[in-house]
């Protein structure tokens, strides 16, 4: 061997060429183990707008409908809670929904359609979970606020507009999805306001 | 016959070199006490897993729609179904508690100094990795924790700015956790999981058998090659490897006297881990968690979730701060800097017991603080728990900082040539 010819610049391009043809190999070969992750046609497919019936929620009382599989709150909000939501805007993260959590027209003081209806995703802004609603008590969490949602897995709070209270882990508003009233009593999650 | 087979074996597979390099022929100092005991039972630990993990398959449905009565299926149906369940699930929790104090036995005699880094880093892996498979274990019964456990921990990785909402999205493979994410946690934690770990305990196995073991004493037993006078060295014959480089002092083979002493570990553990499983399989609710008796919820998150408890110290750095991002950037550094306590820890003697009063505190206030931290993942958030969690999250914490402070120049007590036990 040692008495070989060696030309160490061809074989230095020879190694260089086939580390290069390989990489580009795995590359390749890891674009469909990769993408197969990703979610498949039929988890999709499967986001349809979902009706709601809004006429027999009593004053205060909140329902929960499922849309894409996650929890949407939908709160009749009593004139008292809409009229005391301004009260502690001092307190909020962004009193304001000047971050884009909300559809455009819902970009306002009740972050809603019509002031007395809340509709927000049931899905805590930190890691997911579902906030609870606490109509009355929820002074024991913020003094002097009586309505609110808290997160039991992180204790972030939030007010009866889905606003975020400062000082706790989650850093955005709840999310108030695409939604629409097709009549008085009906709402329609997953299709916007004037999309239908 | 039998030498005559094993002379056949020997010219084509190295099987007597092999247990006498690894075993029969392995020096171990003379002088490993209790905290020893943690290596093996971890192996048998990892057996029992593997071993009820393939027979639990063979009745688990790992779907969204059956997973969940698949589960009731092997509790109350299959013939000794239920204790195949509950072996596997006290196996889980027996894992954490036996590679904690694994781990501490490490950092109390200085196991991961030099020439140990490595073998210090195989060793975090094997944890890392435990902790990846028992997270998407955790998922598979489907009950209502598993369901939101596995939510709030994909969600820590929205917390990355820009790539988090699709990564999270990647993971799940849905919008919502669902029958994807299960299907795909299942693979990974039969299959992908599993075959790593082995593979990391084998190049963690190896690579203390290079560097050789570490003993209460934190005192070298291979010493340099006619260092020592001929009568001195241990009686015993170690194979060549270990013997043709070094002078071996106060050690003895590893079978059979620690295989032997390990057997005596192996039947104390059984006793405490057989009393778990037979008579309390749920561990108050530490180890089963009551949420996880009702099928998982996508619309109602459990009143009060916690983890199970080995999570229990990362999660409550995570709660404590009041940042998402910083939340979670601070839960995996408490990972991290595991990792790093080798360059942490810049002093060169290694057994507490010769080292400062410092940093024999500074051992004993992290092991309360991780402990505080743990019992506080499992409770709720209230503030007065919070500050709690914080003070021992700095105390977690601090006690690496302050190692590398004070380790530069430490008092240490002056350490003896041999092992003196």
């Amino acid at each position: 061997m040692s008495n070989m010819p060696v030309n160490n610049g061809r074989r230095r391009f020879l190694t260089a060429a086939t580390v290069v043809v390989g990489g580009v190999g795995v590359a390749g070969v890891a674009v469909p183990f990769i993408g197969s992750w990703n979610p498949s046609a039929r988890a999709k497919a499967a986001g349809a707008p979902v009706e709601v019936n809004v006429g027999k929620i009593e004053p205060g009382q909140l329902i929960r409908a499922e849309w894409r599989g996650k929890p949407v709150y939908v709160v009749r909000r009593t004139e008292e809670t809409v009229n005391n939501l301004a009260k502690h805007d001092d307190q909020l993260r962004d009193p304001n929904s000047e971050k884009a959590q909300q559809p455009s027209y819902a970009t306002n003081a009740y972050r809603s359609i019509k002031p007395e209806f809340l509709v927000a995703l049931g899905v805590c802004t930190h890691l997911g979970c579902a906030p609870t609603h606490h109509g009355g008590d929820f002074g024991e969490f913020v003094e002097g606020v009586s309505d609110g949602f808290f997160c039991p897995c992180h204790g972030s709070k939030f007010d009866m507009a889905g606003r975020v209270f400062q000082g706790v882990p989650a850093p955005l508003n709840l999310v108030v999805p695409e939604h629409s009233f097709t009549n008085e009593d009906t709402l329609l999650i997953g299709v916007g306001q004037g999309e239908a | 016959m039998l030498a005559n087979f094993m002379a056949w074996m020997d010219k084509r597979l190295p099987l007597t070199d092999a247990w006498n390099k690894h075993l029969a022929q392995y020096p171990a100092p003379k002088n490993f006490n209790f905290w020893y005991f943690f290596g093996s039972l971890a192996m048998l630990v990892l057996v029992n897993q593997i071993l009820t993990g393939v027979w639990l398959t063979m009745s688990y449905e790992p779907s969204g729609d059956g997973a969940f009565a698949s589960v009731e299926y092997i509790m109350r149906d299959v013939d000794y179904g239920w204790l195949l369940r509950y072996m596997h699930s006290t196996g889980a929790s027996a894992f954490f508690v036996v590679v904690y104090l694994h781990m501490m036995r490490g950092l109390m005699y200085g196991s991961y100094q030099k020439p140990r880094e490595l073998l210090w880093i195989f060793g975090m892996l094997i944890f890392l990795v435990l902790m990846a498979e028992a997270f998407m274990g955790y998922l598979l019964p489907w009950g209502n924790m598993s369901y939101w456990g596995a939510q709030v921990i994909i969600s820590l990785f929205g917390a990355i700015p820009i790539i988090g909402d699709d990564l999270t999205l990647w993971i799940r493979g849905d919008y919502v956790i669902s029958g994807a994410t299960l299907n795909r946690f299942f693979a990974l934690h039969v299959i992908a999981m599993p075959l790593v770990l082995v593979i990391l305990v084998f190049l963690h196995i190896l690579a203390l058998h290079e560097v050789g073991s570490n003993n209460p004493e934190g005192i070298e037993v291979k010493k340099k090659k006619g260092s020592i006078k001929p009568e001195e060295l241990s009686k015993f014959t170690f194979h060549k490897q270990y013997s043709e480089k070094y002078d071996i002092v106060d050690a003895i083979p590893f079978h059979p006297y620690y295989s032997v002493k390990d057997i005596m570990g192996v039947a104390g553990f059984l006793i405490l881990f057989c009393w778990v499983m037979f008579f309390a399989p749920e561990g108050g609710g530490y180890f089963m968690e009551a949420p996880n008796f009702e099928p998982a919820n996508g619309l109602k998150t459990p009143e009060h979730i916690a983890p199970v408890w080995y999570f229990g110290p990362f999660y409550t750095i995570l709660r404590v701060i009041p940042d998402k991002l910083i939340g979670a950037i601070g839960m995996f550094s408490a990972i991290i800097v595991l990792f790093l306590v080798p360059w942490f820890d810049r002093g060169v003697v290694k057994s507490v017991k010769y080292r400062s009063k410092l940093h024999l505190f500074n051992l004993i206030q992290f092991a309360i603080c991780f402990v505080a931290l743990g019992a506080l993942g499992t409770l709720p958030a209230t503030p007065v728990y919070n500050m709690i969690g914080t003070i021992a999250s700095f105390g977690y914490f601090g006690f690496f900082v302050a190692l590398w402070f004070y380790s530069k120049n430490e008092k240490c007590k002056p350490v003896p040539e041999r092992v003196s036990h």
